[in-house]
């Protein structure tokens, strides 16, 4: 169990593409971490990094205090589970497991019980004498998660590893990945394009762009306070509405006018916040869950009545998504299944001002 | 009453469609068309074995005895095995050959396997060039290469010595089988390597352990082709290597049974079909634990 330290990490690929400019992140003991971000900005590479599989351009890591960007991965004590698997394909499950601890020189009986001890919180006993191939696509995941278990090692990485499963497996194992990490409390790093997955998983959410880090924190605070634009609109489902409009002094309060002349009043404990931006074009966001029909006695503070016409109606079961467009802005609500929607009939709808977001239209950053 | 009323469902149904040809009329007509086109293709190929095996059972005056049916042995003996077998360098022959090939094999295989992972794995510099330069040396035909290769030999002083079959018979050997190893090494999932490295192994216990056993199937292709290509071998022991004893069976054979213009053509077949002999043993066997490699694990459980 240990610390990871990234400091300042740079990968350039051959080619000069900079796949990872520059990352600083502390993880501490015990805590589960996820990198998310979307396809291509650079997480599989920080992680392979950490592993020792990448060389790093520039930077530091280090595990457990010390720095290992010289050590090779078998001497770095840390132990991944690969989106593929990447069992191997000749041996049976228990020598799969037991093959880290064999090439360690760990006496028989030793690996027998550290086996015993992963298959059983696994759930995967039945399955020691068979071959990767007469495993099932979830059976495949455990077993990879054995492999790194019995290790025992300070960290664990995980790269994507339940993107090969259905959508009903893939919760199952979510579920199954968080008890282990309750049972074993390893450090663990977790990579994954799926914001769900890092909400439900991480202690501390890494967000991922272009190769830098956009912002670090609890999920419940990337979902509350989010920093960007860009983690606005990547945490959460559905993603937060983006409307472009006008920060208006209207003498008492400060009111954001959004096109169609719709204007919404800025909570007034907000008002010191954007007072600096009065006058100037901002996006307004505002995440679907806060675009609701007007309940009855609703005693939400800062509430915005508005008029809109949706053009698609999505009944979810335990939510209606309504979609409707605000000129060439695609905006979605989130109302009560109970609430007559029609496509193309107007109603009003009421944003819950408290949970609204500026954004600066050119740096992108929330204000 | 469900069951009653899903019965008259079924009987409207078929009266209602039509039977438009017949799955089974077309599979036959598919089977007898294959078995007609490999009718032709056993026939064409096992013609000159059995044509060499008639010949071989053969006294050398039936041979030479023109007014009977080529096709029929009025007279079989085994003279010509038993001559060959017993009489002259036959055995000597084919035990070079076996040296020869069985070195060769080993040789070919470890430069192969080690390049063709290197190539397929590292990314270093100027290694796309280097595979594609591999594969363009085993396009220069060896009725190019043998001129300067028999300045080489003979520069080292290895001309009609047998061992110099072992050194250049690779030249022909390694590139073709490390450029089908490459191509069967990128198959396999980097993360298999990747994960043994992490577990703890060095580049040859990764090697060894887990890269070998997965690539099995392609390194046997390669090797059935190195085994092949050394059995069979003519020109460069035939260019390289001069008295009897140092010879291989490709070459022993032609220059041991034939004096002048005098064929001793009843041995001849003989001694080619006993040639023939270890490549169909090693196919036979390799072709079994081939297959076997790539079901394993499918099957059990
Ligand atoms: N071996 C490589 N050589 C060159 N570029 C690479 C290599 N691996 C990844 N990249 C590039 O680096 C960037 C980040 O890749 P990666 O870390 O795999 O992203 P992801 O976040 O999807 O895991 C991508 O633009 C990718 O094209
Ligand atoms: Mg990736």
């Amino acid at each position: 169990m240990a610390q990871v330290t990234l400091r300042k990490i740079v990968k350039e690929y051959e080619g000069g593409v900079q796949a990872v400019k520059g990352i600083d992140l502390d993880i501490d003991d015990h805590e589960f971490v996820v990198l998310v971000g979307p396809s291509g900005c650079g997480k599989s590479t920080t992680l392979r990094m950490i592993a020792g599989l990448e060389e790093i351009t520039s930077g530091d890591i280090a595990i457990g205090g010390s720095i290992v960007n010289d050590i090779p991965p078998r001497d770095r004590d840390i132990a991944m589970v690969f989106q593929n698997y990447a069992l191997y394909p000749h041996m049976t499950v228990f020598e799969n497991m037991a093959f880290g601890l064999t090439l360690r020189k760990f006496p028989k009986e030793e690996i027998k019980r550290r086996v015993d001890n992963a298959a059983r919180i696994l759930d995967i006993g039945t399955l020691l004498e068979r071959k990767p191939k007469a495993l099932s696509g979830g059976q495949r995941q455990r077993v990879a998660m054995g492999r790194a278990i019995v290790r025992d090692p300070k960290v664990f990485l995980f790269d994507e590893p339940l993107s090969n499963l259905d959508a009903k497996l893939r919760v199952q194992m979510r579920t199954e990945i968080k008890k282990v990490h309750q049972t074993v409390r390893t450090t663990t790093v977790y990579v994954t394009h799926d914001q769900v997955e890092a909400m439900t998983l991480a202690d501390r959410v890494v967000v991922m762009n272009h190769g830098v880090i956009e912002q670090v924190g609890p999920p419940t605070e990337l979902y509350h306070h989010p920093v960007t634009k860009f983690v606005a609109g990547f945490i959460g489902s559905p993603a937060m509405n983006f409307i472009p409009g006008r920060l208006v002094n209207g003498g008492a309060a400060l009111n954001v006018v959004l096109p169609d002349g719709i204007t919404l009043p800025v909570p007034a404990e907000r008002a010191g916040r954007y007072a600096a931006h009065a006058g100037r074009e901002i996006l307004f966001g505002i995440r679907p869950e806060h675009l609701t029909e007007i309940r009855p006695n609703d005693h939400r503070p800062h509430l915005a009545a508005f008029e809109a016409a949706p053009e698609v109606v999505e009944p979810m079961g335990m939510e209606t998504l309504l979609h409707f467009w605000m000129q060439g802005n695609e905006i979605c609500a989130r109302v009560d299944p109970a609430t007559p929607a029609e496509p193309g009939v107007k109603q009003t709808l009421a944003a819950d001002m408290s949970q609204m977001h500026l954004i600066d239209p050119q740096t992108e950053k929330v204000l | 009453m469900s069951g009653a009323s899903f019965a008259t469902g079924g009987a409207t149904a078929s009266a209602t469609y039509q039977k438009v040809g017949s799955i089974r009329a077309e599979r036959r007509r598919v089977l007898i068309g294959a078995y007609i086109a490999l009718a032709v293709f056993v026939v064409f190929f096992l013609l000159p074995p059995v044509y060499m095996l008639i010949t071989s059972l053969k006294s050398s005056a039936e041979i030479a005895d023109l007014s009977g049916n080529p096709w029929i042995v009025t007279r079989p003996t085994l003279q010509n095995y038993w001559e060959l077998l017993t009489e002259g360098n036959y055995l000597l022959h084919f035990r070079n050959s076996i040296i020869v090939t069985a070195c060769v094999v080993a040789i070919t295989m470890v430069i192969s396997i080690l390049a063709a992972f290197s190539l397929s794995r590292m990314r270093f510099w100027g290694s796309g060039v280097l595979a594609t330069g591999v594969f363009l040396t085993y396009l220069v035909p060896e009725t190019l290469l043998f001129i300067p290769l028999f300045q080489i030999i003979g520069g080292i002083g290895m001309y009609n010595n047998l061992w110099a079959m072992v050194l250049i018979y690779p030249t022909l050997t390694v590139p073709f089988c490390t450029w089908i190893m490459i191509g069967y090494f990128s198959s396999i999932p980097k993360e298999l390597d990747e994960a043994a490295l992490i577990d703890g192994a060095n580049h040859f216990q990764m090697l060894w352990k887990i890269f070998i056993p997965v690539a099995l199937p392609g390194i046997l292709a390669a090797t059935i082709f190195a085994f092949t290509v050394s059995w069979a071998q003519f020109l460069y022991p035939m260019a390289f290597l001069v008295s009897s004893e140092q010879m291989v069976l490709t070459t022993g054979i032609v220059s041991d049974l034939i004096r002048g213009d005098t064929f001793v053509w009843g041995k001849i077949m003989a001694g080619a079909l006993m040639a023939a002999l270890p490549p169909l043993l090693v196919y036979a066997f390799l072709m079994d634990y081939y297959i076997a490699g790539l079901t394993a694990g499918a099957t059990k459980g």
